[in-house]
């Protein structure tokens, strides 16, 4: 077979996978919600379908609130985490090396969403770390009775998605500013009067938006339907919608299934929602864009809302990195009571009390995760060399179809696919859990893998294939050894992001399979913050290990050639 | 101590004659089994108990126990209804639930239960089964040997009594009380078991006719009962917590508020709650269990085995295992749970009653009769409606 002919192969048998692995189980689910959420599901004698569940669902008391909640939080997060991320984005492009600003990067990267709120729980809370370390000073002898967490505006929960979400647009920022000539046109608006900002603004951002689309609509999906952070930082009466469907679908009544479905098809609408809005915003922000940039005015009032931008940024970053002491402090106290600063007594006992637990959760997080993302590079790998050979370029709706996970909320199809997954006898164990965690890991590698991939020098492949060596040496003497550090990146990304997974490991686990994730949110609902700071530590340590091998690696195994070294991403 | 156990222990062996041969089958299909018990995982102590189960059923029977840590029973009801689902008839992936009153009603009245089969346990002779036992009704709604005893649950409040002097002595004492101290208490979210029971013990000391409460719910009894509850309760909002705005998530939330010193009260359906936190470092020396003068609502903890559990032989054994005296006694230690026994102190014969002779006491655990009369649950009918009508009120 011709090597383009083997590419079409690669090629199709990774849509297979794809078509019998990732979108035929999402639409089935979607179907299965669906079915309930017009009044159908047989389990609990609902065979009449009608339109009974969305009264019911429209019945419920503050789902009104709940929906302009989840738009403030979701689009509100959103808006500002790309507005500071392109603002720090110059400052931190301009000041540190691309590897060393990863480095800084990876910690915010690498915590889970759920521990990273319940850290910044403690740290913003009236009794909080913040609040102890004023109240000598401000007199307080008890703590403030203000709402600084689960405030109804939601303003914790927006600040918490904003510490996740700036650093993942930073990240893939960066990445895509290597695509952009940057130097060049930075010079050249230079050269015509335009101050760093404006240039910034008006020839960079431009060309840097078609890379940051993705990973935007990848946030905003995620910020309008997350239940974790959400629960931990929300507010409670009532709650964001997504929070608001959890607890229908786990209420004791059963017949609140049938309600709680109809409420995932709206999740699903509200992303649908946001999206198509995204997509009309930058058709206006072209337009107006344009008309903008063509008269020419040099921009120098603009240097302050960068500035703004970067101090945003720190702001952020302090109290992220804040949130990750808390926890690690917790983690080793023992009393800890209000207004201490410091915990009182300092004791392992958290640590080797949740001993045996805790190994076997580290033991089957650490499993699930490392097959995982084997399985996932496999495929990303697989699709970019069929990509190669069959010299196809980027298609977007493949592109699409690898990101689709990350774009339907996961509660829309969830459910559905617990019951479908059920009827095939295939949950409750390891394998569904591998599978289901797949489906949300594979595109954070693709994400992670595919731009590096592309930007690899065809000189070097041509000089292998004049020296005679076939497409299978070629990718494996040349492409994965040279490609070594964005593959270990991609690699440490998969991990982070299988570790962190709640409702898929949930559901198709059938709650038995307990990894350092779920053990973490259950014991988050329990008060003692010791034994969940001892989770939620591993629970960040294990990717941020995973990190630091994906820089140290390469730097070891190409110690002796500098161009490889990368720096990793 | 360990001789008693060990007497205990041997007693429980031997079976009633008329069973044993039965129960003597039940034990042979158990060996080898793994039992998935599903049960609330939110308490650390608690865990390490069923951990240490698991440990005993391994060495007496071959039993095998992993437990599931739920943060909502209503997780486990929700599985075992989507197995119904697709027609999983056996091998159900649910084998024992820790379940609470309204998800045993769902449960029963989907028909997802085993039993009964609680008559058939050798140690059920330890329990009082008769008509009017709290062991024999679960939120009025009758047992029918669906589901197994294995510890008891008292309502009680507790206040860190270097901030709190006087605690109110009746629930219609707490509106004064918050006024006088506005945003020093507040009671878990009504969705939450907790929170609900919190205006449970409310209602059925400000319903005019308490007897109501006792049947289902009507229109009209409603209406009667639970006039006299909005006003206390819109008496009290805007003196709780964060105006009443806001509301814990359940009770482990609350406790590390008051922990925290956000509040000054918080609550527990586990008299002994407080004594282990204060041991656990998670709330001050000064924390004290109270409870108002008439008594507080009670009921029994239960296990349930959902009607396709893989491993019923298993977890019979488990839920015999659960009622076995030195069991009870063990769990009844402060320094192991400190959770009241089920059994039937007249019915225990003397190793029993040895093993409970001399457990270890507590300045913070309250006695048995410093708890007062227990008061019964409402319908279950009441709850739902009760919550669902708090959700209507207060939810902006």
């Amino acid at each position: 077979m011709s090597a383009r002919g083997e590419g079409w192969g690669l090629r199709a048998g990774v849509i297979v996978v794809l078509g019998v692995g990732v979108i035929g189980p999402i639409a089935a689910g979607l179907a299965q919600t669906a079915r309930a959420a017009f009044g159908v599901m047989p389990a609990i004698g609902a065979t009449e379908p009608g339109f009974a569940a969305f009264a019911a669902l429209f019945a419920v008391p503050g789902l009104g609130s709940a929906v302009r909640l989840t738009l403030v939080t979701g689009l509100g997060a959103t808006a500002l985490s790309v507005i500071v991320a392109l603002g720090a984005l110059p400052a931190l492009h301009g000041r540190l090396s691309r590897g060393r600003a990863a480095r800084w990067l990876t910690p915010f990267l690498a915590t889970p969403h759920a521990a990273l709120a319940i850290g910044l729980a403690f740290v913003l809370a009236p009794s909080g770390w913040i609040a102890r370390a004023v109240a000598p000073f401000a007199g307080f002898d008890r703590p403030p009775d203000i709402a600084l967490v689960g405030d109804p505006w939601g303003i914790a929960l927006i600040l918490g998605l904003m510490v996740k979400e700036v650093p993942f647009l930073l990240l893939v920022g960066l990445a895509a500013l290597t695509q952009i000539p940057l130097t060049r046109h930075l010079a050249t608006a230079r050269a015509l009067g335009y101050p760093p900002a404006a240039a910034w603004l008006k020839v960079v951002a431009p060309q840097l938006w078609p890379m940051l689309r993705l990973p935007v609509m990848v946030v905003m999906a995620y910020a309008l339907s997350t239940v974790d952070m959400a629960l931990i930082l929300g507010p409670s009466t009532p709650p964001v919608l997504a929070v608001l469907l959890a607890r229908a679908f786990f209420a004791p009544d059963t017949a609140m299934l049938l309600p709680a479905s109809a409420g995932a098809l709206l999740q699903g609408a509200l992303v649908a929602g946001a999206l198509g809005a995204l997509w009309l915003i930058e058709r206006v922000l072209a337009r107006l864009g344009r008309a903008w940039l063509r008269r020419g005015g040099r921009g120098h009032g603009i240097d302050g809302l960068f500035a703004l931008g970067r101090f945003v940024a720190l702001v952020l970053a302090a109290i992220g990195g804040l949130a990750i002491l808390a926890l690690l402090a917790w983690s080793f106290a023992w009393r800890w009571p209000w207004p201490a600063p410091l915990p009182e007594s300092w004791s392992l006992r958290a640590w080797i009390g949740a001993g045996p637990g805790l190994a076997r959760a580290a033991g089957q997080t650490l499993a699930i995760a490392l097959s995982t993302t084997v399985l996932s590079l496999a495929l990303a790998v697989a699709w970019l060399e069929g990509e190669d050979r069959a010299r196809l370029g980027r298609a977007g709706w493949a592109e699409a179809l690898v990101y689709l996970p990350l774009l339907v909320p996961q509660i829309a199809f969830l459910y559905g696919l617990n019951v479908l997954f059920l009827r095939l006898g295939l949950t409750g164990g390891v394998a569904a859990v591998i599978w289901a965690q797949a489906l949300f890991v594979f595109p954070y590698v693709m994400i992670a893998l595919s731009d590096p991939w592309r930007a690899l020098d065809p000189a070097l492949i041509r000089a292998a294939a004049a020296l005679g060596a076939g497409p299978w040496r070629r990718l494996v003497a040349i492409k994965l050894p040279v490609l070594i550090a964005p593959l270990l990146t991609a690699a440490a990304i998969g991990l982070a992001v299988s570790v962190a997974q709640y409702l898929p490991t949930l559901f198709m686990g059938a709650g038995r399979i307990a990894t350092l994730t779920t053990e973490a949110v259950t014991l988050a609902s329990a008060s003692d913050r010791r034994v969940t700071g001892v989770y939620a530590t591993l629970q960040a340590g294990m990717p941020l290990a995973a990190f630091a091998a994906a820089f140290v690696i390469p730097a070891v195994l190409h110690r002796n050639r500098r161009a490889l070294r990368g720096g990793g991403v | 101590m360990r001789l008693a156990l060990a007497a205990a222990l041997a007693a429980s062996l031997a079976a009633a004659p008329g069973l044993a041969d039965d129960w003597q089958a039940v034990l042979d299909a158990a060996r080898g089994q793994t039992v998935y018990w599903n049960a609330w995982g939110g308490d650390a102590r608690t865990n390490a108990f069923i951990d240490w189960v698991g440990r005993q059923a391994e060495a007496r029977h071959g039993v095998t126990v992993q437990q599931v840590k739920l943060t909502d029973t209503a997780e486990a009801v929700t599985r075992v209804l989507s197995e119904k689902a697709v027609g999983q008839e056996t091998g159900g992936s649910v084998d024992m639930i820790w379940i609470n009153g309204p998800n045993f009603l769902a449960m029963k009245d989907q028909g997802l239960l085993h039993g009964p089969f609680v008559g058939n346990l050798p140690n059920a002779r330890y329990l009082d089964l008769a008509p009017g036992s709290p062991n024999v009704v679960d939120f009025t709604v009758p047992v029918d040997g669906r589901e197994s005893p294995w510890r008891l649950a008292r309502f009680v409040f507790v206040a860190d009594t270097a901030r709190v002097d006087t605690p109110p002595a009746a629930m219609a004492d707490f509106v004064p009380w918050a006024e006088a101290h506005p945003g020093r208490m507040t009671h878990p979210d009504p969705s939450n078991f907790m929170g609900a029971t919190f205006l449970k013990q409310a209602l059925i000391e400000l319903a005019p006719d308490p007897e109501a409460l006792q049947s289902p719910v009507t229109d009209a009894s409603y209406e009667d009962a639970t006039g006299p509850l909005w006003a206390w309760y819109d008496a009290l909002r805007p003196n709780l917590w964060r105006g009443g705005t806001a509301f814990p998530e359940n009770e482990a939330i609350q406790q590390r508020l008051l922990n925290d010193g956000e509040v000054d009260i918080a609550m527990s359906f586990d008299p002994a709650s407080t004594a282990a936190a204060i041991r656990g470092g998670l709330l001050p020396e000064t924390a004290r269990v109270f409870v108002p003068e008439g008594g507080t609502i009670g009921n029994v903890s239960f296990v349930a085995i959902p009607y396709n559990a893989a491993h019923r032989a298993g977890a019979l054994v488990v839920a015999n295992l659960l009622i076995d005296p030195a069991v009870q006694a063990h769990m009844q230690n402060i320094d192991v749970l400190g959770a009241f026994s089920v059994l039937d102190p007249n019915r225990l014969d003397d190793a029993g009653r040895a093993a409970f002779a001399d457990l270890p006491d507590d300045p913070a655990l309250p006695s048995r009769a410093a708890l007062g009369p227990t008061r019964l649950e409402p319908h279950a009918s009441w709850m739902t409606q009760l919550t669902a009508d708090w959700a209507a009120r207060y939810t902006r």
